[in-house]
């Protein structure tokens, strides 16, 4: 269906990254956010909460990032498109309530603007060291779906199919921007709303009594939704639990749901990955990189170019699921993958382990703060093709 | 299902109490705080090895439900039957 | 012979999760009983009305109730319930939960959504412990009690959840204890009517970890004690609620007030300021069925 054109900001705008996601929640057809502010992050909800109320929506600030995590989830049983935003140990926070969303299947978007760390690390600067967080930081086993704009047009594109994907898998997805990515401002054109396609909730026509909140359809993975109020009487719990949502803490349950889970993100994996290919064409090295280390990456291959190398480039659109097909197939084409990435080492790990030893990985790490000086992406390009 | 006829002449209702041996854990709780006293636990068990509440007293139910309020494992509950006129 | 009854407690139960978790002379399903009276009583359309629990014995009221029922994580039943209200205000949200999970690890929640009057019936069944993980101290836990993380006694000073929630601002505080099943109903009754945060503490016995290891005997002997040293003092000062140890219990409804509600400040707010700029929130509307 088409967006809803009360919320639709139809025009070119000059926005910061955080304030595009904002617009594309609203043009997603959000109208519930929780927040708790931090740096750099709480943009977002700012512009939320000063935008809603023209546009039917309700924004609540919360005593904490443990309140606003599960508010959305609230909301969203309630039957609203919701949406929480945060930053740094705002995401150490929210980590329990990802794994809510993930086993009670609640299609629902988390916003990270990473920030350096651990702990405090660096409020104000950039970082993408949360991106194993995103995948891995609630505890027990899980899938959800992780996506890396690299720029404001990207916030408002992504923000829009985060949504989208999470109405459409029933998952949570978290946006991973990083400060840089969150602050910069550039131009922005949000389509008009008949040119905007938003997935609606995908509400069970089934009666009460004939209808399980956790059993999918034959040839499906994701069950149906509901609401609360519509008279199914569900029960939605953070326990392992059976079709009808019941707990049942045994083996048998805890395979058949963990498995279901996983399998709607792993066999759905290519309808959901996207990915940004350039120059792949002959090129003996390929540059992985996501969010703002892309954009400097441009230049270090510009740089490594002028040098005489042939170097690709692969960005990483979905960071979760990872396109690992894709970086297989690289893999057998070219001598090396460099890596740079604002973190110790977390996407050029999966990287490595997909290339199998086929050619080499070379991570260009940087502890953040701020972005790479493209001249040390450029050398490790030439190591890479040399 | 256990019922008492109140015996009284003035009394137009008998007490009826409903129990679910299966459900109850035998904390007595219908038995003591009954208005009436109209309650016993029995001396046998169920198959959970509880011993669950009897109407030893069927005359004094008047049916209040007491019992159900109290229940904590909605094993029992009461109720009021109109009784017919004497013919 | 009379014609066969169900329980009336039947039709606001899953009946196919029972019997419960619950231990024997556990005091929480009574309170149970006294909700769904309340329900029967306020003839609200059940469809509408949602409970949600956080975690532990008193937790797991919300997956017994055959409404629709949220089961979240330790502490953040209220949060949870407060953006499940905000975002379908056609509903009645209960928050039902333990002594532990509300007051502890979500005491900041409890505080909070009183003082911005979220409209919310929180009910709060105190046993004085941590009862599914083994009876350990908390806020509430009276100084001398035993509690398995407290062996040689409680010593710290308890909250008095009454006081707490008067002083945050609740719109209605009442505190019963389980032996007082019709008060129950009556405050629960209330509760539900009433719009605004509204908080019921009932005091219930944990035979199993909390009288057991004060060797205060059984569910019934608890129930007994309650019966003897409750003193009724509807209206009193909620500074002179406090709980000692096995002593007298003050119970009764302290508080009934009126004031704006989260959604009516924000209505409010939104209208002065904004005038015919603001779009008010609108409830999503039923799914049609095919």
């Amino acid at each position: 269906m088409n967006a809803d054109p009360i919320g639709v900001l139809t025009g070119s705008h000059y926005l910061d990254g955080d304030h595009s996601c904002s617009e594309g929640a609203i043009a997603a057809g959000c109208r519930f956010s929780a927040g708790y502010p931090i740096t750099p992050s709480t943009e977002v909800v700012e512009r939320l909460a000063s935008r809603f109320p023209r546009v039917g929506g309700r924004f609540q600030q919360f005593e904490d990032e443990l309140a606003a995590s599960i508010a959305v989830l609230g909301a969203v049983w309630g039957g609203a498109k919701a949406v929480t935003v945060t930053s740094g140990p705002g995401f150490s926070l929210m980590m329990e309530h990802i794994g809510l969303a993930a086993i009670t299947e609640c299609p629902v978007v988390y916003i990270n603007v990473q920030r350096g760390g651990p702990s405090t690390g660096l409020p104000t600067q950039p970082a993408q060291g949360d991106m194993m967080q995103a995948r891995f930081g609630s505890h027990g086993d899980y899938r959800l779906i992780a996506l890396c704009p690299n720029s404001p047009q990207e916030c408002f594109d992504l923000t829009l199919r985060a949504f989208n994907l999470a109405e459409e898998y029933r998952v949570p997805v978290v946006v991973m921007l990083d400060e840089v990515v969150g602050h910069m401002t550039e131009k922005v054109v949000i389509p008009p709303a008949d040119q905007i396609e938003v997935t609606p909730r995908r509400y069970t026509s089934k009666k009460p009594g004939d209808f399980k909140l956790f059993e999918a359809a034959e040839g499906s993975l994701v069950p149906e939704m509901v609401k609360a109020g519509d008279g199914y009487r569900v029960h939605v719990t953070g326990l392992t639990h059976d079709e009808r949502g019941y707990p049942a803490m045994n083996v048998v349950a805890q395979d058949k749901m963990v498995k279901r889970q996983f399998a709607k993100i792993v066999e759905n994996a290519d309808k959901i990955i996207t990915f940004e290919e350039k120059n792949l064409l002959g090129a003996e090295a390929v540059v992985v990189s996501f969010g703002i280390t892309s954009r400097i990456a441009e230049k270090g291959m510009q740089l490594a170019r002028e040098k005489g190398a042939k170097v690709g480039s692969f960005r990483l659109i979905t960071a979760w699921p990872f396109p690992e097909k894709q970086i297989i197939e690289l893999s057998k084409k070219v001598k090396a993958f460099v890596v740079p990435e604002l973190n110790m080492g977390q996407m050029s790990l999966e990287v490595e382990r997909l290339a199998a030893g086929r050619c080499r990985t070379i991570p260009v790490l940087h502890a953040g703060g701020t972005v790479h000086n493209p001249e040390v992406i450029a050398e490790a390009i030439l190591e890479a093709v040399r | 299902m256990t019922t008492g006829t109140a015996t009284k002449k003035e009394k137009k209702f008998r007490g009826i109490v409903v129990i679910n041996h299966a459900s109850c854990k035998g904390c007595a709780f219908c038995v003591e705080f009954c208005p009436t006293k109209a309650l016993a636990l029995e001396k046998g068990f169920n198959a959970k090895g509880y011993h669950p509440p009897y109407l030893a007293t069927p005359e004094l139910c008047n049916g209040c439900d007491m019992c159900g309020l109290f229940c904590p494992d909605f094993a029992i509950f009461g109720y009021r039957e109109k009784l017919e006129q004497a013919a | 012979m009379s014609e066969l009854r169900e329980n009336p407690v039947n039709e606001y139960l899953r009946l196919d999760r029972l019997p419960s978790i619950w231990c024997p002379g556990c005091g929480i399903g009574t309170t149970v009983n006294c909700f769904t009276r309340a329900l029967t009583e306020s003839k609200l359309d059940l469809d509408k009305v949602a409970i949600v629990s956080g975690i532990g014995c008193t937790g797991r009221v919300a997956g017994y109730m055959n409404l629709d029922s949220f089961h979240t994580t330790h502490g953040r039943a209220i949060p949870f319930a407060t953006g499940l209200k905000l975002a379908n205000p056609d509903l009645k949200v209960v928050v039902y939960s333990g002594d532990g999970d509300l007051s502890a690890i979500g005491g900041n929640h409890l505080v909070h959504a009183a003082r911005r009057n979220a409209d919310l019936l929180v009910v709060c069944v105190n046993n004085f412990t941590y009862g599914m993980t083994g009876g350990q101290v908390t806020p509430t836990t009276p100084i001398s009690a035993v509690a398995s993380t407290t062996p040689y006694g409680a010593y710290e000073e308890t909250f008095n959840l009454p006081n707490l929630m008067d002083a945050c601002g609740a719109v209605y505080v009442a505190r019963w204890t389980a032996f007082h099943v019709r008060q129950i109903a009556k405050s629960m009754g209330e509760g539900l009517k009433k719009k605004g945060f509204r908080f019921i503490e009932i005091i219930a016995p944990c035979p199993t970890l909390y009288l057991r290891r004060n060797k205060l005997g059984d569910g019934l002997d608890e129930m007994k004690y309650y019966k003897e040293k409750s003193v009724v003092k509807n209206g009193a000062d909620t500074r002179e609620v406090g709980l000692d140890y096995h002593d007298k219990i003050v119970v009764g409804k302290f508080v009934d007030r009126e004031r704006p509600t989260l959604e009516e400040a924000m209505d409010k707010r939104f209208t002065d300021v904004l005038g015919a700029k603001y779009v008010p929130y609108t409830s999503p509307g039923k799914q049609p069925l095919a």
